[in-house]
């Protein structure tokens, strides 16, 4: 723990995963497609990342700032009572909902805000979803004094209003994308013409494992401070670094890539993302890896909901922070290689893992992190006693509490 | 050389300078596409982009993202494009070429795309968010169907990337006049002018057309002035979009109004 750097540490005999390669593709997935005005720009971050990782003056600041502002570590709770519930493996959670804003998202703006100031840029943007990765950022503008900017869905302002408040509070302004689906896919357009047009003076935090290269390492890098945090907690906890079983819910993925990456070398470690299949895999989804298919959206490629003229399908999900037809390509190619499974879970039963964790453990989770409660009910019944189980708890459920309300 | 390149070409040695114009297929309904097609055509443009609508079409402003809805709520597909390029290209010797974003062209499949396009008689392809690659499976495609795939560059491109795209392009090399997106307003001219010549003189191998909020005859001359010619898109698309809301005006007067809106801007190419 304490080092940006994500190559692997204890490798077995099995070549290291040291996957993207230099033009940022995981396999067939990831690359770069975007309008030529932003190559230079994409090539100046990546060096910039790049100097950045190997600086300890870079890392030091950001490591202190995750500790002293965003309150890391955060928490590896053991799940006594979820774990009775089940009657199997050990669960542990780790509680990414005890970050400052209330979601692991806080990491990356961190990260990406002190690259934007080393960079000597002066305008953030940003796009959002549910409109935690808005308030990580316009939290961290507010911090730093810089101008921020954060397109959202016309549609998404409506389902998350105390997230819109909030911006306004930390003094972002609130734009908002009305195109097409008015949703976060049209949030991300707005945000990359936003960018395209002011390229010179501003930086685009992305707010997931997604988008052109060099931003699916980036962001992985700003995240896998979750997994480490678990290896040394668990060696300290149970006498071994690595669980069984890692499970996280997967939207754009950044949560996931922040858990699995750190075990990805050491295959015993079953890695399992949990989509969401929304109204159920018959019906309205964004279960983009279970069903989608490879396409080029946002810069990268990856798997999409699309259809068969190659047009972006409208993804549907309970929870805005997974409402999205496209995945990181990390995870398409985690999923082709076969490294991780990739499992699904619906708005019905993302609900009953909200009522769980908040009745077994008094933590209420937000509809994202719910996703993977539920991928937990389908994984852990049957489990041996002496495994353990860790589930990456992304967010706490209070932005949720009025669509909770409304489903229960 | 292309042959569409020495095309634009033998205008720049006249003196004059090509004037390609953009309309988005199946834009504002299916049936009027071959129309405004022979309409363009008839207005004197050296060429036609027709554009293949996409869902999310980062690069464009709201004219065309408007016109692309538009265009897909009528049910325009990839199949229908074609049609409508074969049809014109088997009665004008005016070069059409195809413009839109790799994932529907990925979608159809990159190499029948280039095939089909090619046996529908387009010339070139054009797909900003298209990287040129040696090894891309899109830039492959192209040159194995002798098709031409044009490659951009902007305001923020350094000029030894120039160079590599204007040895990775076919047809011409697309200058963004600004950093912006389509429709943007150009604003101040002189750094325009200044990159525009500057990129030109780096061109070796093909011509130099601007595109990106060219809308009037004054901005094609002024803008082309150091290059071989200039694009106009969004403009067309608004005053297409304009007569198709006026009820009271026949379609053949739109037709007319729109032949007229691009013989003014054709002379903006011609010489004083």
């Amino acid at each position: 723990m304490g080092t940006l750097d994500t190559s692997p540490s204890n490798a077995p005999s099995v070549a290291p995963y040291d996957l993207p390669d230099s033009r940022g593709y995981f396999g067939e997935f990831g690359g770069s497609f975007v309008p030529e005005i932003l190559v230079p720009a994409l090539g100046e971050l990546t060096n910039a990342f790049d100097e950045a990782l190997h600086d300890p003056a870079f890392q030091a600041r950001y490591h202190s700032l995750l500790r002293d502002y965003v309150g890391r570590p955060t928490a590896l709770t053991f799940a006594e009572r979820l774990t009775a519930h089940f009657g199997g493996a050990r669960i542990y959670l780790k509680r990414e909902d005890l970050c400052h804003t209330g979601a692991h998202k806080i990491n990356n703006a961190i990260g990406q805000i002190l690259l934007a100031r080393r960079m000597g840029k002066t305008r953030i943007i940003a796009e959002t979803g549910a409109g935690q990765h808005g308030v990580a950022t316009a939290t961290v503008c507010a911090r730093f004094g810089m101008e921020c900017i954060v397109y959202m869905g016309a549609e998404d302002m409506e389902r998350q209003r105390l997230n819109v408040h909030r911006m306004n509070l930390l003094g972002a302004e609130v734009r908002p994308a009305t195109s097409g689906s008015q949703t976060l896919k049209d949030a991300t357009n707005e945000a990359i013409r936003d960018w395209v047009t002011n390229v010179r003076d501003t930086f685009y935090i992305i707010g997931s494992v997604v988008g052109p290269h060099p931003y699916p390492r980036m962001v992985r890098a700003f995240h896998t401070v979750i997994g480490e945090e678990v290896k040394a907690q668990l060696e300290s906890r149970e006498g071994r670094p690595n669980p069984d079983i890692l499970i996280a819910c997967v939207g754009g993925g950044s949560n996931a890539i922040g858990l699995f990456h750190p075990f990805l070398d050491d295959k015993n470690v079953r890695c399992v993302g949990v989509e969401a299949s929304g109204e159920g895999l018959e019906g309205r989804h964004a279960a983009t890896l279970t069903l989608g298919t490879p396409g080029i959206l946002h810069g990268a490629l990856s798997y999409l909901l699309q259809d068969d003229q190659g047009q972006i399908e409208l993804a549907h999900s309970i929870s805005a922070g997974l409402d999205y037809p496209g995945v990181g390509p990390e995870h398409a190619w985690l999923k082709q290689s076969g490294r991780v499974e990739y499992i699904s879970a619906t708005d019905t039963e993302a609900m009953e893992g909200v009522k769980l964790l908040s009745r077994t453990e008094g933590i209420i989770p937000a509809l994202e992190t719910a996703h993977a409660i539920a991928g937990l009910s389908q994984i852990a019944p049957g489990t041996p006693h002496d495994e353990l189980i860790v589930l990456n708890c992304s967010g706490r459920g209070d932005k949720d509490m009025q669509t909770i309300a409304e489903a229960l | 050389m292309s042959h569409f390149s020495d095309l634009l070409s033998q205008v720049s040695k006249r003196g004059e300078r090509s004037l390609g114009m953009f309309v988005t297929s199946g834009f504002p309904d299916m049936k009027a596409t071959p129309d405004l097609l022979r309409a363009i055509d008839a207005g004197g443009a050296d060429f036609i982009e027709l554009g293949m609508p996409f869902s999310d079409p980062l690069a464009e402003g709201l004219p065309i993202q408007r016109s692309s809805e538009r265009a897909l709520k009528n049910g325009v597909t990839m199949q229908a494009t074609l049609a409508f390029a074969k049809e014109f290209t088997s009665q004008s010797e005016t070069p059409l070429l195809l413009m839109g974003y790799g994932n529907p062209v990925m979608r159809y499949g990159i190499s029948n795309f280039f095939r089909d396009a090619r046996s529908s008689g387009v010339q070139g392809v054009i797909l900003p968010d298209v990287l040129p690659a040696e090894d891309s499976p899109f830039f492959k495609a192209a040159k194995g169907h002798d098709v031409d795939l044009v490659c951009l560059i902007s305001p923020t491109t350094p000029e030894a990337r120039m160079a590599l795209i204007d040895e990775m392009s076919s047809g011409f090399v697309y200058a963004v006049s600004v950093t912006g997106i389509t429709g943007t307003d150009t604003g101040d001219a002189s750094p325009i002018l200044s990159y525009l010549r500057q990129a030109k003189a780096t061109m070796r191998k093909n011509p130099l057309l601007v595109g990106f909020g060219i809308r009037t005859a004054a901005d094609v001359r002024q803008l082309s002035e150091h290059t071989d010619g200039a694009i106009v898109g969004s403009a067309l698309i608004n005053h297409i979009e304009a007569l198709w809301n006026d009820i009271s005006i026949s379609t053949e007067d739109r037709l007319k109004s729109v032949e007229t809106f691009v013989r003014e801007l054709k002379a903006g190419t011609l010489a004083l």
